[in-house]
């Protein structure tokens, strides 16, 4: 019998994505450049040139074509991946929007970065969460080594689920840094994720007769489909999830916990709240606060769609949620806002920070953690 | 290679229940794309008349596999589902059915990235010189003169010349066509199919409420733009451009016919005086001597 081996090794944030979407075997892949997002398409153009990957690698002209192309090609029945970053993500917007509602199964990293004026090519999570309501599944990233998982993971989800999926790879924090990563064998890869199916989300093929996206005859045709593409296949998008996230751990060993990871959060008083590659240092001040006693736990939001509703409810259990969100809206933070939606008793402190990229470490993290807990902010504080 | 229209495939890929207007010219393209690939496509239409004309889901009045798609988003579109089929060893060809609009402003960034990148599609731009589902407004296709609801007293501006713009990316196949003739689209359509590549027709459309005529006047309006030399027939095939019948007969100014004959069917040109038209004529000659040059550049190779 051959044995499989699971390959250890030190990469980048975007070559873990490379090296997943590889493992995944993508039959079309178009991208555009745009920091810090372009490694990852800049490897994977290397790994065709050298024969390593059989796959189209369309070189488009924008990202609006970027979108266009992977969306044609996921229409006709292939396996189809982008990544983009901030501006990059904005300039195919129509695209995207017209991507969840024909319940195209691309696969997009979404390398963070804040938007301008100014020019800023530095972490933030506005970029992504533009995508909150179009329909996307959208995941968040906390180590490399996850980058790579979820990478793999969310070909599984796309294509079971019938939706597009977006994985959020923080900017610089983990694209351009290095950490070790196991990547599993590939006959291990090629059990996980089944054969694309061509018939998702339709069969488009010659000679067979279908229209899809013509006039509606009747308003509430399009209606019915909105409220099954935009909401209820997000719903169903909760099992596919947490399944692909059990068959992940038994095929390799690492689990995550599906739409939340829970950290020390079982005795805790007061939690903690946040999405992506800070959630570590935000783990490193939990850990800080509780070896002086302070009752402090930590829920990370591992996708922000399929919003995670039954796993935020649980937050009324505790006295205070700290709500960190790398992203700014007229109404304060997005995960804070939409976290508040979900509870009746806590009481929630939403702390936007971090944006356009400025540092928040694990100290910044235990002292605003404390004054939350002290009573020290009102429910809306900018830490700029 | 000639046609006997007789001869053509019988089946209909323009069905009862299309919602085009009477006389539309571009459904009468349509019909001639059905049958010369109408098992073999697959179209990518982008926001425009074409995508109303197919009627109402869940049902459709073309009979041929259909994708909606994004206004400027087209070629693009096409070029991931020609990618898709290479990848997944289909047989068929990607084509797009695209407005003036679409293409020439919009799309024009996703349709030349397609043609330089070379992608395998068909891309068919039917031509009917404004915006129309929007209500007739200028395109960069309009017309000089023509009146539509944003150039209330005539366009200012030349009409871009999306075909030759085209032909000068290198591509392998660039033609125009006009729904008066038929044949010479359904030739051009089978050649572009045989042909690996980036293709590229640019079709003359004629729309009766756009250009303000009689519904039943579409074929002749048509045949009188290449009559007088307003519509210029030709075809540059690797590398080779020339002009096709009938208009290698109009290369002599003198065998065209006025140009008035033309404009003075269309209610758009209703409000030109004699020296617009000879402005125009002169614009239009300046176009033959331009394609002229080009045919003497771009030789027959033996
Ligand atoms: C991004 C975007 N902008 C504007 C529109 C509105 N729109 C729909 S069709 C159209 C004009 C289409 O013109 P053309 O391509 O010439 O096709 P025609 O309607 O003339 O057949 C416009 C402006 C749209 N659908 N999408
Ligand atoms: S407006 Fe013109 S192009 Fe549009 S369907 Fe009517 S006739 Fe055809
Ligand atoms: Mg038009």
């Amino acid at each position: 019998m051959k044995t499989l081996t699971i390959q250890k090794t030190a990469l980048t944030g975007n070559y873990a994505v490379a090296y997943a979407t590889k493992m995944a075997k993508p039959h079309v892949i178009a991208a555009y450049p745009i920091t810090p997002q372009t490694s990852i398409v800049e490897k994977l153009a290397e790994f065709v040139e050298k024969g390593e990957l059989n796959t189209s690698f369309v070189n488009v002209e924008s990202e609006f074509a970027a979108m266009s192309v992977v969306y044609g090609a996921a229409m006709a029945g292939a396996r189809a991946f982008t990544a983009t970053s901030s501006h990059g993500l904005l300039y195919m917007y129509e695209a995207t929007w017209w991507t969840a509602l024909s319940r195209a199964p691309v696969v997009m990293a979404v390398v963070t970065r804040t938007i301008g004026p100014p020019w800023n090519i530095h972490v933030e999570h506005n970029d992504i969460l533009t995508l909150r309501d179009a329909g996307w599944i959208i995941a968040m990233a906390e180590t490399v080594q996850e980058t790579f998982d979820l990478t793999l993971q969310a070909f599984r989800i796309a294509e079971s689920a019938a939706l597009p999926t977006a994985v959020g790879v923080d900017g610089f924090v983990l694209s351009h840094s290095t950490e070790p990563v196991e990547m599993p064998p590939q006959e291990v890869v090629d059990k996980y994720l089944p054969p694309r199916r061509p018939d998702v989300p339709m069969l488009l093929r010659p000679g067979e007769p279908v229209t899809f996206g013509n006039l509606p005859s009747d308003n509430k045709i399009h209606a019915r489909h909105k409220v099954a593409a935009v909401y209820e296949a997000q719903q169903e998008a909760k099992k596919v999830i947490s399944q692909a996230d059990e068959e992940y751990g038994r095929l390799t060993g690492r689990r995550y916990g599906g739409l939340v990871e829970w950290y020390r959060a079982g005795d805790a008083k007061h939690i903690v709240v946040c999405a992506g590659a800070w959630c570590s240092d935000a783990k490193h001040a939990v850990d800080y606060l509780r070896a002086r006693g302070v009752p402090v736990g930590l829920m990370r939001i591992r996708f922000v769609r399929p919003f995670p509703r039954e796993e935020v409810a649980k937050l009324d259990q505790y006295e205070t949620a700290v709500v960190y969100d790398r992203d700014i809206t007229p109404m304060g933070g997005i995960l804070g806002l939409e976290v508040k939606a979900a509870l009746s008793r806590a009481r929630v402190v939403n702390i936007v920070a971090g944006i356009a990229g400025v540092d928040f470490d694990s100290r910044h993290f235990y002292e605003t953690i404390q004054n939350a807990i002290d009573g020290g902010y009102r429910d809306l504080v900018f830490v700029v | 290679m000639s046609f006997r229209i007789d001869q053509l495939p019988k089946k209909k890929y323009v069905v009862p229940g299309n919602a085009a207007c009477a006389g539309c010219g571009m459904m009468i393209g349509l019909k001639i794309l059905g049958m010369a690939l109408g098992e073999e496509a697959v179209l990518s239409i982008p926001a425009s008349c074409a995508a109303v004309v197919q009627g109402l889901t869940p049902k459709s009045g073309v009979a041929m596999p259909i994708l909606n798609v994004p206004f400027a988003s087209a070629a693009a579109v096409a070029t991931g589902i020609a990618e898709a089929y290479r990848m997944l060893g289909v047989k068929g060809h990607a084509v797009v059915w695209a407005g003036d609009g679409g293409t020439a402003d919009i799309g024009f960034g996703t349709v030349s990235g397609a043609a330089e990148r070379n992608s395998n599609i068909i891309y068919v731009m039917y031509d009917n010189e404004a915006y129309m589902n929007t209500g007739i407004q200028r395109s960069s296709s309009t017309p000089r003169a023509a009146w539509t609801t944003t150039t209330p007293t005539g366009k200012h501006e030349r009409k871009k010349d999306v075909a030759l713009l085209m032909a000068m990316h290198g591509v392998p196949y660039v033609a125009t066509a006009s729904i008066a003739y038929p044949q010479d689209f359904y030739r051009k359509l089978k050649r572009a199919s045989e042909i690996q590549g980036f293709k590229f027709i640019h079709l003359h459309a004629p729309c009766p409420p756009g250009w303000r005529y009689d519904p039943a006047k579409t074929v002749e309006i048509a045949k009188l733009a290449v009559e007088t030399g307003a519509w210029i027939l030709w075809e540059y095939d690797n590398g080779q451009l020339k002009l096709n019948p009938p208009s290698t007969v109009y290369v002599d100014r003198a065998k065209r016919k006025p140009l008035k004959e033309y404009l003075k069917l269309q209610g758009r040109f209703a409000h030109l005086t004699d020296n617009d038209v000879k402005m125009l004529e002169e614009e239009i000659e300046a176009k033959w001597q331009t394609v002229l040059a080009l045919a003497k550049a771009f030789p027959q190779r033996l």
